[in-house]
């Protein structure tokens, strides 16, 4: 009995660590191409939910999160046209309150194109109450979906930043942007494509999961303060690290509700990174080595 | 190849340069020689698009990409090889150079990449071994080389090279001239910024010296060897001494 709450505890955790994580590895994308922290970040996941849900009922599901995820990538791509390309230089604290602005900004959009209410997508196989059972550990369908979805978009920008000329081209323009334009590389729009390209892995990550969470119109924020903890425990800019970190505190936040009550469980974030932020900015993993490898 | 003329840039409302004139002909080593802070880093960075001039033409084989962003400027064949050589630290050895052919790609002549690869490789045999290691693992000459290498692969019709020398032991600097000449003699045109005047000018063709900002001398390089003026502010020859 005790093993099997475990477990079901672990699945829990695994399952909301595998989003915190996208959303980590979203921040860590941006920031390695801009050195901006776009707190925007979790305004995707909840387009790419709530998108996929009004899309829903006029189009067969594949179709619709297909959809929502390349609307997500477009406006991701047009508020990094909007807000961000003409700034020169600008100070960090400015580039927060701006990205911070337009997570706003989206979520009154939001508010105002759907309301208060709570969505969610269909169970894509299966419904509520039907699992599969690993020696009496009950899973629901959708968790597999999700971790499975998740780990393919982890693996596939692994393979599209190590292997293909455009992932190299902006990893070029993370390490040294002004070398990568003196290669002739357009780095500013690298700069647009890695904010299409977060956009794009928070809404598929928004869409798949939100037959388990739900979603409205303010999920934004406070996935947005998950995600940037996760980056910062992993070490900013280091976006398999941010993996590990996401089930770090996906499985941390699951289990204090064991011992807790529910309501300190969003806490748990804040608190490791006002920690972090004091103890050890450069993350769990990050290294202090004198030069610094910016890497994806 | 490339004529500039009244040239004024800076940073911000901080002005750094005025009034600067200057031309490269095809073929020649052409070298700016200046004290630290006098402005070549800045001179190259406008020439190179980093930064946009205030006023003033910079014409590169007659066309002027005075308002054209660094990316447009290194696929009219002009390219720069920065101050602190600004390697990819974090990819390996090969992908920086292949990083450099990037606009041979846009161009159309990937099948040509592989025989600059080659080149480089002839030019740096150094570079062949450290192949898959790591830039920001190499030494300073090893980068130096790898920076100079990353330019040559966009096949530039001008080449610049932002003190080469810098932090660099004396062989080491020996090795880099010889290469700079080399590339002269293979046919390419260079504009070197220097701080290592003496073997700046042995090389060079032509010079020209940069104080605060302006051009206060220009010449034949053995002219300028030879400039008494010259010698003491930047050959560190103490002439009084000698007579
Ligand atoms: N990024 C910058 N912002 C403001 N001022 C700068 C910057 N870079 C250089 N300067 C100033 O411009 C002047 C010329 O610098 P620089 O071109 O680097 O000289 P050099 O390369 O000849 O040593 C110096 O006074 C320096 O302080
Ligand atoms: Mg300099």
């Amino acid at each position: 009995m005790f093993l099997e709450l475990f477990f079901q505890y672990l699945v829990a955790g695994l399952t909301y660590g595998t989003i915190y994580a996208i959303v980590g590895i979203g921040f860590n994308i941006v920031y390695n191409t801009t050195g901006i922290i776009n707190f925007a970040q979790g305004e995707f996941v909840m387009l790419g939910g709530m998108i996929a849900v009004s899309l829903h009922s006029l189009l067969p599901l594949p179709i619709a999160i297909a959809a929502a995820v390349v609307l997500t990538m477009a406006i991701g791509a047009l508020i990094e046209m909007t807000f961000i390309r003409w700034l020169v230089k600008p100070a960090v604290l400015r580039m927060i309150i701006i990205t911070i602005g337009i997570s706003i900004l989206v979520r009154e959009a939001a508010l105002h194109l759907w309301g208060e209410s709570v969505r969610s997508l269909p169970y894509f196989t299966g419904n509520e109450i039907s699992a599969f059972s690993f020696g009496g550990v009950r899973v629901s369908p959708q968790v597999l979906w999700t971790l499975g979805i998740c780990s393919v978009i982890v693996i596939s920008l692994n393979l599209f930043f190590k292997y293909t000329m455009l992932g190299r081209e902006m990893r070029a323009c993370a390490s040294n942007r002004d070398a990568a334009a003196l290669c002739g590389i357009p780095t500013r729009n690298m700069v647009t494509l890695s904010f299409a390209l977060a956009a794009g892995i928070g809404a598929l990550a928004g869409a798949v999961v939100s037959p388990i969470t739900q979603t409205s119109y303010s999920i934004g924020t406070g996935l947005a303060i998950k995600g940037f903890t996760v980056a910062i425990l992993g070490g900013l800019g280091n976006s398999m690290a941010a993996v590990a970190a996401g089930f770090i505190l996906g499985i941390l936040e699951s289990f204090s509700i064991w011992v807790m009550p529910t309501a300190y469980k969003d806490a748990i974030a804040i608190t490791i990174l006002l920690a972090m932020l004091f103890v050890r900015p450069s993350g769990l993993f990050g290294n202090k080595e004198a030069f610094r490898l910016k890497d994806f | 190849m490339l004529r500039i003329r009244n040239l004024d840039a800076g940073y911000g409302s901080l002005s750094v340069l005025r009034h600067i004139s200057l031309h490269v002909k095809q073929g020649e080593i052409v070298t700016i020689i200046g004290a630290n802070g006098a402005g070549k880093t800045t001179l190259l960075k406008t020439v190179s698009g980093l930064l946009r001039p205030k006023s003033g033409e910079v014409l590169f084989r007659d066309k002027d990409i005075a308002s054209l962003p660094p990316e447009r400027i290194v696929f009219e064949g002009c390219s720069l090889v920065p101050e602190g050589r600004q390697v990819f630290a974090a990819m390996p050895v090969r992908e920086n150079l292949l990083l450099g052919g990037y606009v041979q790609f846009k161009r159309g002549r990937s099948s040509e990449v592989k025989a600059d690869l080659e080149r480089v490789y002839g030019l740096f045999p150094v570079l062949r071994q450290r192949e898959h290691q790591l830039a920001g693992t190499l030494s300073g000459g090893e980068q130096q080389m790898l920076a100079i290498g990353r330019a040559i692969m966009s096949r530039p019709s001008l080449i610049m090279l932002d003190e080469p020398s810098m932090g660099l032991a004396p062989l080491v600097v020996k090795g880099i001239f010889e290469i700079i000449g080399k590339l002269r003699d293979e046919g390419a045109t260079v504009l070197l910024v220097e701080q290592n005047a003496r073997s700046a000018l042995r090389i060079a063709n032509r010079g020209y010296v940069l104080e605060t900002g302006r051009i206060i001398k220009d010449g034949d390089a053995a002219d300028l060897l030879t400039d008494r003026e010259i010698q003491r502010a930047y050959l560190g020859k103490d002439l009084d001494a000698e007579n």
